[in-house]
């Protein structure tokens, strides 16, 4: 029988399915309070920034404070485009999937902004090691379309060959690392990817970005304690979206008081940041990659946003968590919000957000018909067979060509 | 030519290497100032700078997965883990992540990775710096495994590795570092001054991997064994009487079937050995194998010699160790067997 008095803390969300969401109990700094310091500030200098938040848009949706970016507003509405792309990307690709079209999705909604304003901020040159939730960063960098779909649907003219599930997308050409899905492998990695890059005399900045249950992983301290011990050129992201599939961050966070505040112990410069606002995350990246090109070192940052959607298609939300919730996250959703400063500005208006997101709808789903014409998971044509023993080895060798014969391929 | 320990002639390779291409790169723990706890790395950070041999933090799995990082970006890492034994904290960044880049990104990222690590036992190093882990490491596709005898076969060896593009798991039997053991742990200590495979060129040359040796030619028992075994197994048929063939197979995997089985459709018998825990070590691979491909030509069952199915033990190093006189029963088994 569960005793009523756990013998030892085991840490719960506030809200259970049932309940009324009520996230007042949050401290949520004001836009504009958090100061910019320059970016050879030192890690130990940074704490306030780390227990407090960066944030730019306001409840009045105006910028404010040091941390404005001031981007022009024809970036604002291509920082914009890519967000509500990638939402309706999601929502299309997600039906699909309930359709059988392929064998899994993982949506990225409420959290466009971190994926698409990091990857703006950055240059294209830039290297990303992402985990399975930046699909903005494919949109943000131009990939096409048909071809990430052509991944999903593991059809023939996949450039994976079918060999990853759908989502873990690698583009070499876009600066786009293999996405693994064991968690937090790639942040290590793209420490060392950063060394090759400073070995080689080149001034690319690196990128990584795993999830706030990740941080409890092993390599994230590896991460962390190389990118300090050789002050790489590397940006090390921590979104905190609230939920490891349906475990509370709070499993992850412990005592801490932010994910942000761990970086500290390392030396790193670290920020927490408001996520669902795109110029406070576009203002921190831009900040931290500047940072990391003059040679001052890496970054951490934290993005506090909600997961508002389900983690993957294998599970059901609803089971461990409010369904209101994401309505309630006291941070809004980033395209509203960037919506919303743009109409404000004068840049942006109703009619005109209808008839990008009724454009970028035909787009997906003509996109999606191309796709299909490659063949899908379920009717083919996929990648040839033979090709699972390919990439195996550089060539290969008498076992591959034995199991090969074997299966008679 | 000259004379080389394995520590030299390993240390030589990675000279070579560093020398011939700017884009190899050397590090481990201890291995960048100090130059590793067993010397393979000395002199590297000295003659080749700071950027290019250097300490790490002691996390393996950091280490695997600088390596990872590195060579995804177009740099060649040589990366030391101090023992074969502290090899686990990496094991998922090898497993899942190095050996997969190129098959999992379909080719756009490549993994030309040396993990180096001193291997196996009998330097009373108890349980912790004398396993030999190979096993978990051939059971993983995608990876070489890669275990010299000697240090004409260990400088080869390496720039081969080094200069493969496949990653590459590259096991040194500490015990012969200083110089070849017949599994007389009593006997004097042996050099490598008086061996012929002491004799090592100072330039550049490659030993090909997947390629196994015939060290003994003999007409009536195979006997397969690789790194600090090889010895042990060519003393023990030499003192057995009988006519065994001893063979250094020097890659695990991929493995030389070819030569493997030349020998056993000659002979007719095999024993095959290794130093680590007999259940589902490697021999039982190489002995499922064998039976397959040379069933008829078999005249007893294939026998192992391993260690026990207990961790290495300190005191009693002697009695876990397969020394001498278990090849040599093993010999006589495998002969009397019908």
């Amino acid at each position: 029988m569960a005793t009523q008095d756990p013998r030892y803390r085991v840490p719960a969300p506030k809200f259970r399915p049932g309940d009324e969401p009520d996230f007042s109990y949050l401290e949520i700094p004001a836009a504009g309070e958090a100061r910019r310091p320059g970016i050879d500030v030192a890690g130990k200098d940074t704490l306030d920034l780390a227990l407090g938040m960066v944030r730019v848009l306001d409840h009045n949706h105006q910028a404010v404070g040091d941390w404005n970016p001031e981007i022009k507003p024809e970036v604002l509405r291509e920082g914009l485009r890519h967000m509500v792309l990638t939402r309706v990307y999601d929502d299309r690709m997600l039906k699909l999937q309930r359709q059988g079209k392929m064998s899994f999705y993982m949506k990225s909604t409420g959290e466009e902004a971190v994926a698409v304003a990091g990857a703006m901020a950055l240059k294209d040159s830039d290297m990303v090691f992402p985990s399975y939730r930046q699909q903005g960063i494919l949109f943000a960098r131009g990939r096409d379309i048909v071809d990430m779909m052509c991944h999903c649907i593991s059809n023939s003219r996949d450039n994976l060959m079918g060999r990853q599930l759908p989502v873990h997308y690698t583009w070499a050409e876009g600066n786009f690392f293999s996405i693994s899905g064991n968690l937090g492998t790639q942040f290590p990695q793209a420490v060392g990817w950063a060394m090759a890059a400073q070995y080689k005399g080149e001034d690319q900045v690196t990128a990584s970005w795993i999830g706030d249950g990740t941080t409890a992983e092993g390599d994230f301290h590896g991460a962390m304690t190389l990118a300090s011990t050789y002050k790489a050129p590397v940006i090390l992201n921590v979104v905190n979206n609230q939920f490891a599939i349906s475990t509370h961050q709070n499993i992850a966070i412990g005592d801490a008081p932010s994910f942000a505040m761990k970086g500290l112990g390392y030396g790193i410069a670290s920020l927490r940041v408001d996520g669902n606002d795109f110029l406070a995350v576009y203002a921190a990246m831009q900040w931290a990659a500047e940072r990391a090109r003059k040679g001052h070192g890496p970054s951490y940052i934290e993005y506090f946003s909600y997961r508002a959607d389900a983690h993957s298609t294998s599970d059901d939300p609803s089971g461990y968590r409010p369904k209101t919730e994401a309505t309630k996250w006291p941070l809004g959703d980033p395209i509203e919000r960037l919506k919303n400063h743009l109409i404000g500005l004068g840049e942006w208006d109703e009619e005109r957000h209808e008839a990008l997101e009724k454009e970028l709808n035909e787009l997906v789903v003509k996109s999606y018909k191309e796709a299909e014409s490659y063949g899908t998971l379920h009717d083919g044509p996929l990648s040839p067979i033979p090709s699972i023993f390919e990439d195996v080895f550089e060539e290969q060798d008498w076992r591959l060509v034995r199991q090969r014969q074997d299966l008679g391929v | 030519m000259a004379k080389m320990n394995m520590i030299q002639a390993l240390n030589s390779a990675l000279d070579i290497a560093m020398e011939n291409d700017p884009n190899v790169v050397s590090f481990g723990e201890d291995a960048g100032y100090f130059g590793g706890v067993f010397r393979v790395t000395a002199g590297l950070q000295k003659k080749y700078g700071m950027d290019r041999a250097f300490d790490t933090p002691i996390n393996e799995a950091a280490i695997a997965a600088m390596a990872i990082g590195m060579a995804a970006n177009g740099l060649r890492p040589v990366a030391e883990i101090q023992f074969s034994d502290y090899i686990f904290p990496a094991i998922d960044q090898i497993v899942n992540e190095m050996t997969r880049l190129r098959y999992r990104s379909a080719g756009q990222y490549t993994q030309p990775i040396v993990m180096r690590s001193p291997w196996g036992g009998g330097i009373r190093g108890g349980q912790t710096h004398s396993m030999s882990p190979e096993a978990f490491f051939t059971h993983v596709p995608g990876l070489r495994v890669v275990i010299p005898s000697n240090p004409y076969d260990a400088k080869g060896l390496l720039l081969a590795s080094i200069e493969n593009n496949d990653p590459v798991l590259f096991f040194e039997p500490k015990r012969m570092y200083n110089g070849p053991f017949d599994g007389k742990p009593d006997g004097a200590l042996q050099s490598w001054a008086n061996h012929p495979k002491g004799e090592v060129p100072e330039g550049h040359y490659t030993v090909p991997l997947d390629k196994a040796e015939v060290v003994r030619e003999g007409n009536d028992v195979t006997v397969i064994a690789y790194g600090t075994l090889v010895h042990v197994a060519l003393a023990a048929a030499e003192k057995s009487g009988i006519d065994a063939e001893v063979i250094d197979l020097k890659t695990l995997t991929p493995y030389d079937i070819d030569t493997l089985t030349h020998s056993v459709k000659k002979t007719g018998r095999c024993i095959v050995s290794q130093e680590a825990p007999r259940t589902s070590g490697f021999a039982a691979e190489l002995s499922a194998q064998i039976q397959e491909d040379c069933f008829y030509a078999l005249e007893a069952p294939i026998y192992r010699v391993t260690g026990w199915d207990t961790p290495y033990p300190h005191a009693h190093e002697w009695s876990y160790f397969p020394g001498q006189d278990r090849f040599i029963n093993a010999l006589k088994s495998v002969m009397e067997a019908k």
